[in-house]
């Protein structure tokens, strides 16, 4: 007897991104650096042509990799891949699915494609993930098919302070709506511009349904486990490994500090050694419109 | 007494696991460390990154641990990365990789057997010891090949295992913690209520 066989259902790229969760996902720009990313204990790599930082010192329109560099990086590792695309640049989307990567990110440490209108993901067979800086920008996404959400932090600068603003406004205000009484969901729904839909789920059930990671600014292991502790399900590491003194030791560190985000003594343990951190930029020193977390809409 | 039941909780699926083994009455221990094992009656090795977990079974000391409490006879069940890390050989597009394991069972775990992500699928299964199907849910998911005759297969798909019993040591390539249906978790909980009966 033989079933019907379904790919790319909505369960398939939900249940990938919760199999990621307690793991941290690494940006690389080169097959050497996912090979020191998988060394070390990363979940998945993201592959990207610059690092975010390198994004914010050079400017330009920042695109999607060049697919040599993909595949040159999907060649050498066996965990996931992604990759990110434009804001609203479906067909940088439809290439990355042509090119058989794992998950794509919709990102904004790229130059968005589309003022107004994000990717329709329900198109692709391809999990998506999303930022997020607020409740109801995490829902219009997954209204449009992500399959994980993410803070936006602001990439490149090494600062964490951004992705817990973020955080604490996204779980802040799903304990808020646990709490509000049913006969007022439909008018916060209205007021939030959210669908009905899913605010009555976080309402009922206290969380995203789906899965909710850290990203923008982590650069230790304090760092990671900090966004662990506040109730993320896992974090992405961008230019805080490959911009820090030494890359290998740093990115296990925050690997293993993440597995035992509870634990102060072996975060103590592994935080030691590790070389210098990336330098850091404080947030209010970028100007405005050079900000990727505002990006998004 | 409920039957107590751990869960590796260093990565991966964790929460549906224990929410589910919640749901069925177990009660249930996230494990990070040594002291965690004390007193569990069964565990799960849950889907994950399987190159991932076994860096951190092997930096938190818990693969000697784990090999004990399997060979005392306590029940393990591993679950996609998890079936995996129980293996006793594992491949990857037919080579030998070299990737550490618990080498609890007779098997040989083939990775990404089906292929990247958007070969992912879900498909109804027919499985031994259940009168209907079983929503199969299959992320990057291995196929499973036994080695030995002890390794009973109770569900199969296209050339593979996906399913398969070896002694107290349970495989699965598929996720049950991510469906509505428990009962394979009910099968696991019943092992172990046999299992401690007297006289068994």
């Amino acid at each position: 007897m033989s079933f019907i066989r379904d790919d790319g259902t909505w369960k398939v790229k939900t249940g990938h991104a919760q199999m990621l969760k307690g793991g941290v996902i690494m940006d690389v720009i080169n097959a050497e650096q996912a090979l020191i990313a998988q060394e070390a204990g990363a979940v998945a790599v993201m592959a990207l042509e610059r690092v975010p930082a390198d994004i914010r010192v050079q400017g330009g329109v920042a695109r999607m990799s060049d697919p040599d560099m993909i595949k040159g990086i999907q060649a050498v590792v066996t965990i996931p891949v992604m990759a990110k695309c434009r804001i609203g640049h479906f067909v940088e989307a439809q290439v990355l699915q042509a090119l058989d990567i794992d998950f794509i990110d919709e990102s904004e440490v790229l130059t968005p494609a589309d003022e107004a209108n994000h990717v329709n993901k329900w198109n692709y067979k391809v999990p998506f993930v999303c930022g997020a800086t607020v409740l109801a920008e995490a829902l219009r996404r997954i209204a449009e098919g992500a399959a994980m959400i993410r803070t936006k932090g602001e990439a490149g600068p090494g600062n964490v302070v951004e992705a817990v603003r973020h955080a604490r406004s996204v779980l802040g205000q799903i304990r808020i709506l646990q709490a509000t009484p049913f006969e007022e969901l439909m008018s916060i729904a209205k007021n939030m511009g959210a669908p009905y839909e899913l605010v009555k789920y976080v309402h009922e059930n206290g969380k995203l349904p789906v899965v909710n990671f850290a990203a923008g600014g982590i650069a230790t292991p304090s760092d990671a486990a900090l966004m662990m502790q506040l109730g993320l399900d896992g974090v992405f590491v961008g230019s805080g490994i490959f911009k820090s003194g030494n890359p290998a030791i740093r990115a296990k560190a925050i690997v293993e500090a993440v597995s035992q985000f509870n634990n102060p003594e072996v975060i103590a343990k592994v935080s030691t050694g590790l070389g210098e951190a990336m330098v850091g930029i404080n947030i209010s020193t970028i100007p405005e419109n050079e900000r990727m977390a505002d990006r998004g809409w | 007494m409920k039957p107590r039941i751990g869960v590796i909780a260093l990565q991966g699926g964790v929460s549906e696991h224990l929410q589910m083994l919640h749901n069925i009455g177990c009660a249930t221990v996230a494990v990070r460390s040594l002291q965690d094992l004390d007193g569990i009656d069964g565990l799960i090795i849950p889907g994950g990154e399987s190159t991932v977990l076994i860096k951190l079974l092997l930096r938190w000391q818990l693969i000697t641990p784990i090999k004990e409490l399997a060979g005392s006879g306590i029940p393990v069940w591993g679950t996609c990365a998890g079936s995996i890390l129980l293996s006793s050989e594992i491949t990857e597009k037919s080579h030998k990789v070299n990737q550490p394991s618990l080498e609890l069972a007779a098997v040989r775990a083939e990775r990404n057997s089906f292929g990247r992500q958007s070969a992912s699928f879900q498909e109804e299964l027919t499985i031994k010891g259940l009168d209907s199907p079983f929503p199969g849910i299959f992320i990057r998911a291995p196929l499973l090949y036994p080695l030995s005759s002890e390794a009973e297969v109770l569900c199969s798909v296209d050339e593979g295992a996906v399913f398969i019993r070896c002694g107290n040591v349970w495989l699965s390539s598929f996720h049950p913690e991510l469906t509505d249906d428990a009962r394979i978790h009910r099968m696991f909980i019943k092992e172990i209520v046999i299992g401690s009966q007297p006289g068994h």
